[in-house]
């Protein structure tokens, strides 16, 4: 039986180019070779680069986080990342109820503060309902209260280089690899120096209404599992912003200096930056 | 005939490799919290699904899934399975996540960046359908086929596939599967994706009321992207048994070989 087909021969050549194309795409074998290349890691970033972007073009800065009503808020407000510091300069805080703690507001600022949580509960106060989504996918709603990062940022009066506010933490996620001129470092360090949570924000995030440090969840002061005496609130990114166990508010033209460069603890183990998806 | 224009392949060809990265890096992302639940919250306690893995009464280890109140057992496949030789404990295995190992960090870049290629690809496919009256010509049933419904799911169901004049359209089963796909099933998987954003939840907060809060967008598009699988399982299958080479070469060439209907005498009609 003779077929008659209503078509030329078919273009045997572009076919196979394009299936080679196809299946040299699906095996995904090479991905990790192409992710862990520098190249490869620079072209993922785009699309962090890309979500910065038109997110700043979407979100306004009277854009707000969807508060929520008391009886949402989640009965066990889950603690994640470090939950008890190890550190014996915080536990000599924690065990004076941080009585004696200071935060430290410095860089490149006018005027240096340093405020005790006595004082920071003086200053204007702002109470919010909010949605705390982790970065591994889970949400939790927790009532923060706290002062508004801008009432400090007005006090300390920041100079016209300022662009990003560096937040240093009092927990310790790992030791750096002890070298010599390290070793005799602090104290309470097994080996190397430690390397204690660091965040960062832009100014933007910074004087947003919903940006607070909070000293009170859900109307009791902070427990240390969710970053007493004091923590970030950053409603509109990812958990892993939202830094606990604030020590030090540095004001900086880069972030060049913090850390490994990428102005975070986990944005230097590859996380995003801007982790507002 | 001449079926597929060059936008419309092309198109394709790059939604396949979009969905492949999607898929394996979305599984990852699963993977570092492999629970869902309904609302706007986490209910740790009682999740919609979960896939784990515990030790059985002789001690055995055994990966899970829970729906509901009900547990199945998954070993090899969810919760449980073993990749080059080693026995990992993890929700999807490790050869169906991008990359491999467990590192969400990695899988989040893999998904943002394809995820923007699959918009923007989208958005092409869906400019130049709805210009040049492919979409409609396409995706929608003309008023015949709607009346022969239940005739094509009959031959349908047997794989008796059109030839002649019929071939020359998509079936209304084609037809409407290639609806649901494109219009709803791919534009979901977008909105479900953003509205687990908390910068997209600031600027728009309606895409959180209409899908009932953060926790509901995560799961819904767990369940889209089931169906999407399903959609692609069936759509490899039906391009196989109805002309493998065929549908491959229409779909790289754009041409299409029609059969002309064979009589009794053997001879062609076309």
């Amino acid at each position: 039986m003779k077929r008659r087909l209503t078509i030329p021969s078919p273009n045997r050549r572009g076919f196979l180019a394009g299936m080679a194309g196809l299946f040299g795409t699906a095996s995904l074998g090479g991905c990790d070779k192409i992710a862990n290349s520098a190249w490869g890691t620079r072209t993922l970033k785009a699309g962090e680069d890309a979500n910065l972007y038109v997110q700043r073009l979407l979100l306004t800065p009277s854009s707000l986080a969807r508060e929520f009503a008391e009886t949402d808020i989640s009965k066990w407000f889950k603690p994640n990342g470090t939950i008890d510091p190890e550190d014996t300069p915080y536990k000599a805080l924690a065990a004076k109820n941080f009585s004696t703690y200071t935060l430290r507001v410095d860089g490149l600022v006018e005027n240096s503060l340093d405020l005790s949580l006595d004082e920071l509960r003086t200053l204007p106060a702002r109470t919010q309902i909010t949605r705390h989504d982790c970065v591994e996918g889970w949400s939790a709603i927790g009532k923060w209260t706290g002062v508004p990062l801008a009432e400090l940022l007005k006090k300390a009066s920041l100079k016209p280089q300022a662009r990003y506010i560096v937040f240093h933490c009092a927990d310790t996620m790992e030791y750096a690899p002890a070298d010599a001129a390290d070793a005799q470092g602090d104290g309470d360090a097994p080996a190397g120096k430690p390397i204690r949570y660091y965040e960062s924000i832009d100014l933007t995030d910074a004087f947003h209404p919903q940006t607070i440090l909070a000293y009170d969840m859900n109307g009791h002061p902070l427990p240390i599992s969710n970053g007493a005496p004091l923590r970030l609130r950053v409603e509109r990114q990812l958990g892993y912003k939202q830094a606990k166990y604030i020590m030090r508010i540095e004001v900086t033209d880069s972030l060049g200096h913090v850390g490994q460069g990428n102005g975070g603890y986990w944005e230097d183990n590859g996380y995003e930056w801007y982790a507002g998806i | 005939m001449f079926r597929h224009p060059l936008v419309i392949r092309v198109a394709h060809w790059i939604n396949v490799v979009c969905l492949a990265v999607l898929l394996m890096s979305g599984l990852q992302i699963f993977n570092a919290h492999p629970a869902l639940y309904w609302g706007s919250q986490s209910t740790f306690d009682t999740p919609a699904l979960a896939i784990t893995d515990d030790q059985t009464d002789s001690g055995a280890s055994r990966g899970i899934m829970q729906i509901g109140g009900h547990t199945f057992d998954t070993t090899g496949w969810l919760g449980l399975s073993t990749y080059q030789g080693e026995t990992l404990s993890r929700a999807f295995p490790a050869w169906i996540t991008l990359p491999a190992n467990q590192n969400l960090a990695q899988g989040r870049r893999w998904h943002f960046l394809f995820a923007w290629a699959f918009v923007i690809n989208g958005l092409i496919y869906l400019l130049y359908g709805i210009g040049s009256g492919q979409l409609r010509r396409r995706i929608i049933p003309d008023g015949d086929q709607i009346r022969h419904f239940g005739a094509s799911i009959r031959e349908h169901i047997l794989l008796r596939f059109p030839k002649g004049e019929e071939a020359r359209r998509y079936n209304v089963l084609q037809k409407l599967t290639y609806l649901v796909v494109v219009l709803v099933l791919l534009p979901m998987m977008l909105l479900t994706g953003l509205g687990m954003s908390p910068g997209v939840n600031a600027a728009f907060p309606v895409i959180l009321d209409v899908l009932g809060g953060r926790q509901s967008a995560r799961t819904l598009h767990f369940i889209t992207v089931n169906l999407l699988v399903l959609f692609v399982i069936v759509h490899v299958l039906l391009v196989i048994v109805s002309g493998l080479w065929n549908n491959m070469r229409s779909m790289v060439t754009g041409w299409y070989a029609i059969e002309g209907e064979t009589r009794r005498d053997g001879e062609i009609v076309r």
